[in-house]
């Protein structure tokens, strides 16, 4: 303590922890029960973090003080890495972030590049983008479906989740080569024309992906057991949540009606689709389920309008062997199955940019853990991190 | 004594009783574990489960068993090295304990321990589990087992009191304690004096049954009360620190004890080893197979809502047990006091 204090407040001449103040504060409240709080590391090993998230919660009981999310152990450094790569190359990293749905992450790089070259992929294109698109959509939203219910202790739903990712990955793997990551955007279109016997394969496949969301509203939200896990669990008030930067399915859940694919600049054939956005007015856990399983149907949906709609063409605009992207800067969001994921793209005129910003979902939905998970349940706090669903390359880049 | 017609010594019928005990344990844990864990929920979830050791997969559980015997006994630095070493014997123990108890066939043949008391035994013995999840957790040095361990104490307050209260009427029902009697008081039975089916005591002690299933399931830390193990929240509780053949002695626990409490709520609701239209040495033949097919159906629904459902939360748990269970349990046996004093 220095000597610039009052003398009639006389402090103890002795060196003060301000931890052991703080215990002092708890035996003035409860002489009697002074418990010490317990510090567990939820993760980076922890099978409800899917990957490398790092809870840090001070617990008192199982009743949570403060949990601090430390991230991070999966950085790969792919801003600075982008920076050493033509156009062309760079698709195979940002597959990479977001790994389950990897082609949503392509598109807003790709149209940012269309953008500054001035080159504008062909309808055929656009569509067939669209279509994957929203396909890797389901198969983020499916998983979610499933692997919420197994984080709140229901086995079997997980499974049914990953057999209707299957059928996706399936549909993903025939039209791109690549199950996770089809790196199958182009500069100016796409690699291939969709094989033969792809759009009625893709139609059958989305009347099984609206059947089981049939299911998965039976036996997971429908259940009361889930219900009473789940509802105003992790209530996140829409204009706090737009605060921290929550975004997408997250953010629709808490009442907030904005969606980058009807709201945001146009992209794709999303201004000739009919869709609609679905919100939730109570913003919890149970919330953010229901809207994740309403987009799930209404992406199906629109995925049938598109194969109805889809134009014959080329699939490729005229651009030359080496790409070469003129000086300027660009910034592109699309609504990713996370949230909106933007990138913003400074180009010197060179076959790679100069710099690239990624703004990713899933590390500004996170932001509000500290804020949401304080003063809940150890279980609670696995729903939570559940239903917020964010995915740790989306995180740590 | 007369074991099948044959006068056998005590001592050695009582040993004979006693090896068919250390037997059935892990034989019903592995019947239940091949049949409901590995295929059951596999076929519940569009896959196949364990196909390539034994015929359909079914000497996997021997596998895995055999794997954890060679495996590594770890125990921490940290840990109590003695309550850690005796925490998965006493797990074990309560599930033996209850198996001296249930009847397999008429007369004092059928059974290890004729005791006069016993369902009021078999209920004390099996909480006794609690103490050795409790000595698992601590011992760990590990903050998930601690959670988990203070879990299932807290868990205990919760379906004790129910599990109790549910058995209160068939012991009413029946006027004794004595399983072997409650078995044949159902056999003999009649309801309202028709008696072609015996009164198997589901038929006329339903809410008893019910909350019966519900308070095991919290007993066995099946699924919608599994917050001991809680797999995505406290890695796997009280046992998380555990290996080799300290882990299988958890996990014949889990399912011995499941095979225990199906087989107890057999006799108790379902009639037991007996049939209504079978009586002397064809019940005694027929006896463990008839407990056994009953076994199963009981068990069959243990882990049908074990594979379907999520998990509750301890406090939503001690609200369900305390405003729901209960009252129940204690309007099921008011009305049984009344029926039978009327009747």
């Amino acid at each position: 303590m220095s000597t610039t204090n009052p003398p009639e407040e006389t402090m103890p001449d002795i060196e003060i922890d301000p931890r052991d103040l703080r215990h002092l504060a708890d035996a003035q409240m409860n002489v009697e029960l002074d418990t010490g709080d317990m510090i567990l590391n939820l993760g980076p090993q922890h099978p409800a973090t899917h990957g490398t998230l790092r809870v840090v919660v001070r617990l008192d009981g199982e009743r949570v003080i403060s949990a601090d999310p430390v991230i991070g152990y999966m950085h790969r450094g792919y801003e600075k890495l982008t920076e050493f790569r033509t156009y062309p190359q760079i698709t195979t990293l940002i597959n990479r972030i977001d790994w389950l749905s990897s082609f949503a992450n392509e598109v807003p790089f790709i149209d940012g590049a269309e953008k500054l070259m001035g080159v504008t992929a062909p309808p055929r294109a656009q569509y067939i983008r669209t279509m994957l698109t929203e396909l890797s959509r389901i198969a983020t939203f499916v998983l979610f479906l499933g692997e919420m219910s197994l984080q709140v202790g229901g086995i079997t739903p997980a499974f049914f989740g990953f057999r209707d990712r299957e059928h996706i990955l399936n549909l993903i793997e025939s039209a791109t080569g690549g199950r996770f990551h089809p790196n199958f955007n182009r500069i100016g279109g796409i690699k291939d024309d969709l094989p033969w016997g792809w759009l009625s394969e893709t139609r059958s496949a989305m009347q099984k992906v609206l059947d089981s969301c049939d299911d998965f509203e039976d036996l997971v939200a429908g259940n009361e057991i889930f219900q009473a896990r789940t509802r105003s669990i992790g209530i996140i008030p829409g204009d706090l949540g737009a605060t921290y930067g929550v975004s997408g399915s997250n953010l629709r859940a808490s009442g907030v009606d904005w969606d980058l694919r009807r709201d945001g600049a146009p992209y794709l054939v999303y201004p000739e689709l009919d869709f609609k956005v679905w919100t939730h007015p109570d913003g919890d856990s149970y919330a953010r389920y229901m809207v994740r399983l309403q987009e799930t149907r209404e992406s199906a949906r629109m995925v049938v309008q598109m194969l109805d709609q889809i134009p014959e063409g080329p699939i490729m605009a005229k651009v030359p062997r080496i790409i070469k992207v003129p000086e300027g800067e660009v910034w592109v969001e699309t609504e990713n199955p996370l949230g909106q994921m933007g990138y913003y793209i400074v180009s010197k005129g060179g076959t790679g940019p100069f710099r690239v910003k990624i703004r990713s979902a899933s590390f500004s939905n996170v932001s509000i853990l500290p804020w949401l998970l304080r003063g809940v349940y150890v279980p609670d706090v696995i729903t939570i991190l559940a239903s917020l669903y964010f995915i740790l390359g989306d995180i740590d880049r | 004594m007369n074991l099948l017609a044959v006068h056998v010594p005590w001592g050695l019928a009582l040993g004979i009783k006693t090896l068919i005990v250390l037997i059935v344990v892990p034989t019903g844990a592995l019947l239940l574990g091949y049949v409901f864990l590995l295929k059951m929920m596999s076929h519940m979830q569009s896959r196949l489960g364990p196909m390539e050791a034994g015929p359909h997969g079914s000497l996997q559980l021997v596998a895995d068993g055999l794997k954890f015997l060679q495996k590594e006994d770890v125990i921490l630095a940290e840990a109590d090295r003695p309550v850690f070493k005796l925490a998965p014997a006493v797990v074990v123990l309560s599930t033996f304990l209850i198996f001296a108890v249930i009847p397999v066939g008429p007369g004092p043949g059928g059974v290890v321990a004729n005791l006069d008391v016993g369902v009021f035994y078999a209920l004390a013995v099996s909480s006794l589990s609690v103490i050795g999840v409790l000595m698992a957790g601590w011992a760990s040095a590990n903050k998930y087992a601690l959670l988990g361990a203070l879990r299932a104490a807290a868990q205990l307050i919760a379906y004790e009191l129910p599990l109790l209260l549910a058995v209160v009427g068939v012991v009413l029902q029946a006027g004794t304690m004595n399983l072997q009697s409650i078995v044949l008081a159902q056999q003999n039975g009649a309801i309202f004096g028709w008696d072609f089916l015996g009164n198997p005591y589901i038929l006329t002690q339903f809410i008893g049954f019910a909350l019966f299933m519900v308070a095991a399931q919290a007993e066995l830390t099946q699924t919608p009360f599994d917050m001991p193990v809680a797999e995505s929240e406290l890695v796997a509780g009280y046992m998380v620190e555990y290996t080799g053949f300290r882990f299988l002695f958890f996990f014949i626990g889990e399912f011995g004890t499941a095979t225990a409490f199906a087989a107890l709520a057999a006799t108790l609701f379902l009639g037991g080893y007996a049939l209504p239209w079978f009586h002397g040495s064809a019940a005694t033949l027929l006896g463990p197979f008839v407990l056994i097919a009953k076994m199963m159906l009981v068990a069959f629904f243990i882990f049908w809502v074990r594979f379907t459902y999520p998990r509750l939360r301890e406090d939503q748990l001690q609200s369900l047990a305390w405003k729901v269970l209960i009252p129940l349990a204690l309007l099921n046996i008011v009305l049984t006091g009344v029926f039978k004093v009327i009747v």
